[in-house]
């Protein structure tokens, strides 16, 4: 029992170090993809309940397409296909050498893309629960439209969707791991090698799922921080009645 | 905000420059070697994640023979034909076989490596492994190997497990969910010496098709890179012309591999 | 020629021809496993998040550990240690008279894609129904409305209005999900695309693939759609 314990360790022959990287380059994918994956969702939750059809349009296309094609084709597109593109471009604007996309890059704009495409969903979602009167009560109070969103939309917003959203990340969270199909060696990519390398795979998932796990929990610490913080001042059926 | 994108554009150009140097020189000072690293014990990561296995060790050698500077690069499977394509690397060293099927997209060197290929199965079970014999049981292999396509083409009889990996096949063996496995006799060999040896035995050699399973595993290189082919091609008859083949194989395995 | 070859004769795609039936066979394994497991998943989430919100404490503790934890950790190994893990006691399940569930890699697949999919779906009931304003419930109490038919008739519905396009999202990401059943040698669509391109090494087969997966998730948005007017028709929405 002890020595296959020692095989996470972070002795000879142990798998901790490599383990801890792979949880470093999970996270750092994660936290970089969110901040531009929610925003363009919003943008484009946004225009799907503009007044303009095109733009309307675009924004649901946008949204089918990317929820629907698999990430994994997304990611090849980005990793392989934009490289080949962008290769081209560079050897006849006559530069030296050649492009290379970085993984980290690819990764991040093919998670960010996927994650804006479904968070819009809960964007809208959101800003269908908040009734048309808040704005035109804003609007006779002679606010601005976007003081009108920044000050009253907003706050009732993050409120009603930070739920969806907070399930958004957690699959974000998980789906980093297509990252290693472009040698980024995240958990999943060392617990893999791992698992042929040992032979003992109930070992390493159960180590991936605890860094999963202590992932989450942090998470959720935060998600119910922030819901907390968003509903003060809001008496809600499920969280006072008792 | 300023920073994150400088830093992006940091990352782009030196991703950029540090590959720069290669497509110019026709002449190979360099070559870019990619990887599985999950395939012991041809190529696998250990625990301080370098590559080792006998295709590096061999690889190596063959980069020495050449004298040129070898560096290795560690792919999926999934996305390793089209990462040679997309010039992330120059040739794919990682037990590939050298079908027909990817003959389409790739060119390969000659021939490094042909096991032998067995069917394992558990204690009681009989060692006629004909198609007929095992009619209604449960086969299984790895999905994306050449043993899947010899299964599909001559077991139609039998119920196909396809797994991602070896262990996961070697597992259902063990759980009972499988009465037999058709695979490359190294990692069988390696199962049944180690936890399969309670519960599972060698049943029989299974012939070569010509056809599903080729020639053995080769380098595969992209179709432009007619010299660098030549260069391995080369290479690799030296080698085992003059032993240096055979010395590899005899650190890494108790018979001959090719 | 099979009916499930025509579609790549037409387009004229060799591979896509070549592959056809085992991704028709693929794409019949996402249909069982999704609308099975998101089903069945739908009522257990009810039910959770019911309890999660008004339940006894030990019953709130006890869906917030289940939640955290499935929807915390990967479904892959969720699948591997409920299909390799469990299987390796083969005897204790034979002796309950439990194997032939447990043999079957497309049992234990629907009830690990059910327990997840349960999961995700009560934390966004949950959140949904935890937005509707306490006045509503006090109106309903003050109509002299039961406890249950507040719930059923006054809040239930507003909350749904919340929880629709999450709980779509959520389909959309098992039809892709259940690809990692491939794990246990069951070949759903994306399954048995990635062996086709193991094979041949074509990359197009994923187009074509991709084709299937933005078909369902345009009829998807549609019936969607649907729904959502049919929730909001009393509402004054934009």
């Amino acid at each position: 029992m002890f020595d296959k314990l020692a095989l996470l360790g972070f002795g000879d022959g142990g798998w901790g170090l490599a383990l801890l990287q792979g949880a470093g380059i999970t996270i750092a994918i994660a936290l970089a993809t969110l901040p531009f994956g929610l925003l363009l969702g919003l943008i484009v939750a946004l225009g799907k309940r503009s007044e303009n059809i095109v733009l309307r349009w675009l924004a649901t296309v946008y949204t089918t397409v990317f929820r629907g094609v698999p990430e994994l084709l997304t990611l090849y597109i980005i990793y392989f296909g934009i490289q080949i593109v962008l290769q081209q471009a560079w050897i006849s604007l006559g530069l030296p050498g050649n492009f290379s996309m970085p993984p980290f890059v690819a990764g991040m704009v093919a998670l960010g893309v996927v994650l804006s495409a479904f968070s819009s969903e809960v964007w809208v979602g959101a800003l269908n629960s908040i009734q048309k009167g808040q704005r035109e009560a804003a609007a006779a109070l002679g606010l601005s439209k976007g003081q009108a969103f920044r000050l009253v939309v907003f706050p009732q917003l993050i409120r009603v969707a930070l739920p969806g959203l907070g399930n958004n990340w957690m699959v974000l969270l998980k789906e980093t791991s297509l990252v290693s199909v472009i040698t980024l060696p995240d958990i999943m990519f060392i617990t893999t090698r791992a698992n042929v390398a040992t032979k003992e795979p109930f070992l390493f998932f159960g180590a991936a799922m605890l860094i999963y796990l202590f992932f989450s929990l942090i998470s959720a610490w935060g998600v119910g921080r922030l819901e907390i913080r968003a509903n003060r001042g809001f008496a809600t059926f499920g969280g006072a009645t008792r | 905000m300023k920073g994150f994108v400088r830093l992006i554009a940091a990352a782009a150009l030196t991703a950029a420059g540090a590959t720069g140097v290669l497509a110019q020189a026709k002449e190979w000072k360099e070559i870019r070697i990619g990887t599985e690293g999950a395939y012991p014990p041809f190529n696998n990561l250990n625990a301080k994640k370098e590559l080792e296995g006998f295709e590096i060790d061999y690889a190596n050698m063959i980069c020495e023979k050449m004298k040129v500077k070898c560096t290795w690069v560690v792919q999926d499977w999934d996305g390793i034909i089209p990462a040679l394509l997309a010039n992330k690397y120059d040739i794919i060293i990682a037990g590939m076989n050298a079908t027909d099927e990817r003959k389409k997209q790739v060119d390969f060197t000659t021939v490094y490596t042909k096991t032998p290929i067995w069917a394992i199965s558990g204690k009681s079970a009989g060692t006629d492994i004909s198609p007929a014999a095992l009619k209604g049981k449960a086969i299984g292999t790895q999905g994306s190997t050449i043993h899947a396509n010899f299964l599909e083409k001559f077991y139609k009889d039998s119920t196909i497990r396809l797994y991602p990996t070896q262990e996961e096949a070697n597992l259902d063996l063990a759980n009972g969910r499988l009465d037999y496995i058709i695979a490359d006799s190294l990692s069988l060999e390696d199962f049944l010496n180690g936890k399969g040896k309670d519960c599972c035995k060698k049943a029989g050699d299974v012939p070569r098709d010509a056809t599903i399973h080729g020639p053995g595993t080769a380098g595969a290189v992209r179709k432009a890179d007619t010299e660098l082919k030549a260069m391995w091609d080369k290479a690799i008859t030296e080698s085992i012309a003059d032993g240096s083949h055979k010395k590899i194989q005899d650190k890494w395995f108790k018979f001959p591999v090719l | 020629m099979n009916w499930c070859e025509y579609p790549g004769y037409l387009l004229g795609s060799e591979v896509f021809q070549n592959y056809g039936c085992r991704m028709a066979s693929g794409l019949w394994v996402t249909f069982e496993l999704v609308v099975i497991s998101v089903a069945i998943g739908f009522v257990l989430a009810l039910g959770l998040a019911i309890a999660r919100l008004y339940g006894p404490r030990w019953a709130k503790v006890a869906i917030n550990g289940y939640t955290t934890f499935f929807r915390g950790t990967p479904l892959l190994c969720q699948l591997f240690l409920v299909y390799y893990g469990l299987g390796q006691f083969r005897l204790f399940w034979q002796d309950v008279g439990l194997w032939w569930f447990f043999r079957e890699p497309f049992y234990c697949a629907l009830l690990t894609f059910t327990v997840n999919t349960a999961a995700y779906q009560a934390e966004i009931l949950r959140g949904a129904i935890q937005s509707i304003p306490r006045g509503q419930f006090e109106g309903a109490m003050a109509l002299g409305l039961h406890r249950w038919s507040t719930l059923r008739l006054v809040i239930m519905p507003q909350a749904m209005i919340l929880a629709l396009r999450p709980l779509g999202n959520e389909l959309i990401v098992m039809i892709k999900s259940s690809a990692i059943a491939s794990l246990v040698t069951l070949f759903d669509l994306m399954g048995a695309t990635r062996l086709a391109f193991a094979r041949s090494f074509d990359l197009t087969i994923y187009l074509y693939a991709a084709l299937i997966y933005l078909l369902l998730v345009e009829v998807i948005r549609r019936v969607w759609d649907r729904l959502e007017l049919r929730l909001t028709r009393h509402m004054a929405l934009r």
